[in-house]
């Protein structure tokens, strides 16, 4: 699939340069992959209960809900935008479908309620974007962050909502024969969000404007239309993850999900989607997920503090950055060209 | 000798902050109607400054960073950092006859942290160029779990610190808390800095457009990695400060402190997309959301409700302020077309 993504992005932009090897390989996709399998090769050699199928899911299961939100927020960096506000937006919607279920509402209904509650709380972000242009992204969400945990502390005061149906559980603790159902929730997200993203002109107008949002309208993209539909979508996947906390959790209470937003962010920088828009790739994403589950569960088998995991994380995202980065500073660097005499890299 | 002229062009160049403080007095005398002139009083309004001067501190930093661009969202992890190595430093170098090392001392070294984390931040955004947002997040994770290092999971309490070191946050000079100058004082250097040092016009400069900042012979990269290192520096003192007057440093100390400052920077009119906002304008924001935080809870308002009312209302000045300088550059528009 990678594959292909390049061909047809290459073709178009790019207008057919020749297949190379050493651009092929020089991607980010390679150095994730690379990534991966040192930290896999690490939690090994560490651990001989790493590599136990069931325990793998069961990480995998501990991390997936999160990684839901991994592909719009994508979306959302694609376009040069950041979306704080998701944790609280996961909160609220969770918040409003546990009250409105203990309320005598089916559970079915109050899932949709959360699903609405969300798309309402994007829709809000994205409309007061789209209508006062001079605000940046960062400040409405950022009062959406306030807001949106505010109102949901405002229903449910300190207390929490919960004793759900027992089916309910499923969705975050059910099995598909001996694959955790988020996963496969996960990989058909990943899928269709790659499709969507690398595939259609939909997508294609979402890298178009981040890397001129002036030129895309121009263009004929309907540059605020899409906007507003992102960040719509963002607030509906935020439901759609808080409905799978609240499952996996058994009950909602206004403080849950909070963080999230930041390890959310630094999952999908670390895989390669760049804040100035217009930059990275699906695969990159999902390969970057995997790593930062993974290395949480590989370091918390062997009782690294979590403490230590935190610093590790930071680490990886700066150094993630900065080494694409890297090729450029050194090559604008004028030592580095009197070193090498080269003015390419 | 200020003539009709000059008073007219300082009272239109700050139609903001003048906006903005007629807002704090209005809410102020809202608020103390309805409390029942409990809002007003000498003792609630030197709380409140108290209470405020660390968060005006960090705004005062914080806007710099601001200015340039960027954004720093590491200052939370910073303060604890600085605020858990300080009192730890000053945890065993306590006598048993409960002496210890100088509080100024403590303070400088508290600073110096703070501005190594800064320093960090600048390098990698100006000379590896880190976006802000994803340099500072790392760099937030990073401080966050060397500060729980340094601490070993243990707090450090009242009975840890010395009493010469807890006076500075209690004690008073001619009256008024040390922690208020401490804030005056930070706010003339930073007022003089910003408006009339060289650097200071320089960080305003890069702010509004880096390249035309370089193509005039302006350091870019190192007048923006400056402008990290003062947060920093700025982020270490107000860390210990808070340290000291909540007498507890701990591993979760000022989570979240980021938000509170950015989001008074934007109530004080700092521009987000950077080059524009004063400094004057920052301590109000600080001030405004200060009185806030002191407000919602005397109007016997439910501690549930606060939240969410805080944002609405940085919620609405924001977009007041929006739609003023909306009108404010269209009549300039408009003006320049007659003339």
């Amino acid at each position: 699939m990678e594959q292909s993504t390049q061909r047809v992005s290459s073709r178009v932009i790019l207008n057919e340069r020749p297949f190379s090897f050493r651009r092929f390989f020089l991607q980010w996709e390679w150095m994730l992959v690379l990534l991966f399998i040192i930290i896999n090769a690490v939690n090994i050699s560490l651990s001989p209960n790493y590599l136990v199928f069931d325990n793998i899911m069961s990480a995998i299961q501990m991390f997936c809900d999160k990684s839901i939100l991994v592909f719009p927020m994508m979306m959302v960096i694609l376009l040069g935008d950041i979306d704080i506000s998701i944790a609280s937006t996961m909160a609220l919607s969770a918040v409003i479908m546990g009250v409105s279920y203990n309320a005598g509402m089916p559970m079915e209904a109050a899932m949709l309620l959360a699903l609405a509650v969300g798309a309402a709380c994007g829709f809000i972000n994205g409309m007061l974007l789209v209508k006062f242009k001079e605000l940046s992204a960062m400040i409405v969400t950022l009062v959406g962050m306030i807001v949106y945990r505010g109102i949901a502390s405002i229903i449910l005061e300190d207390g929490a909502a919960g004793s759900f149906p027992a089916w309910f559980q499923y969705l975050g603790w059910g099995y598909v024969g001996k694959v955790p159902f988020i996963l496969i929730v996960f990989a058909i997200e990943a899928v269709v969000f790659g499709y969507i993203i690398h595939f259609t002109r939909f997508g294609r107008g979402v890298y178009a404007m981040g890397n001129n949002a002036v030129t895309a309208r121009y263009s004929g993209i309907r540059v605020d239309r899409y906007r507003l539909l992102i960040f719509t979508a963002m607030g509906v996947f935020s439901a759609i993850a808080a409905i799978f906390l609240a499952s996996k959790m058994g009950s909602v209470r206004p403080s849950m999900a909070k963080g999230y937003e930041m390890d959310i962010i630094a999952m999908v920088v670390l895989g390669g989607v760049s804040n100035n828009g217009g930059k990275g790739r699906v695969p990159g994403v999902v390969i970057s997920t995997f790593i930062v589950g993974l290395l949480r569960y590989g370091l918390g088998i062997i009782n690294v503090p979590s403490q230590t995991i935190m610093i590790i994380v930071g680490v990886l995202l700066i150094v993630a950055v900065i080494i694409p980065n890297l090729k450029t500073t050194l090559s604008s660097s004028k030592t580095f060209r009197k070193f090498f005499n080269t003015s390419s890299f | 000798m200020m003539n009709k002229g000059t008073a007219k062009r300082m009272l239109s160049q700050n139609v903001r902050e003048i906006c903005l403080f007629c807002v704090i007095i209005l809410l102020a005398a809202l608020v103390n109607l309805r409390s029942g002139g409990n809002f007003l009083t000498a003792k609630n309004i030197s709380d409140m400054l108290v209470d405020t001067s660390i968060l005006a501190i960090l705004t005062m930093g914080m806007m710099s960073v601001i200015i340039t661009g960027g954004i720093d969202l590491s200052v939370g992890s910073s303060m604890a950092l600085a605020g858990m190595v300080g009192t730890t430093i000053l945890k065993n170098s306590m006598a048993s006859d409960g002496s210890g090392l100088h509080p100024i001392m403590i303070i400088v070294i508290a600073m110096c942290i703070g501005a190594a984390g800064g320093l960090v931040n600048g390098v990698l955004i100006s000379r590896l160029n880190v976006l802000p947002i994803i340099a500072t997040l790392g760099t937030m994770n990073i401080y966050r779990g060397v500060t729980y290092l340094v601490s070993g999971g243990f707090w450090v309490l009242q009975q840890n610190m010395t009493t010469a070191f807890m006076s500075v946050a209690t004690g008073r000079l001619m009256g008024v808390n040390n922690l208020i100058w401490i804030a005056v004082l930070v706010f003339l250097v930073n007022f003089y800095f910003l408006g009339y040092a060289r650097t200071g016009r320089q960080i305003y400069a890069v702010g509004n457009s880096s390249e035309s900042a370089a193509i005039s012979g302006i350091n870019t990269k190192k007048v923006v990695t400056l402008a990290y290192v003062v947060t920093g520096a700025l982020a270490g003192l107000s860390g210990i400060l808070y340290v000291c007057r909540f007498a507890a440093s701990q591993g979760e100390t000022a989570t979240g402190y980021e938000m509170n400052v950015i989001a008074s920077c934007v109530l004080g009119g700092v521009s987000i997309s950077g080059g524009s906002g004063k400094v004057h304008g920052a301590l109000l924001g600080a001030i405004m959301f200060g009185m806030l935080n002191n407000a919602l809870p005397l109007l016997k308002i439910s501690p549930f409700w606060q939240e969410a009312i805080r944002g609405l209302i940085i919620l609405f000045s924001i977009l007041v302020n929006a739609l003023v300088s909306r009108h404010s550059t269209k009549k300039a528009l408009e003006r320049r077309a007659i003339a």
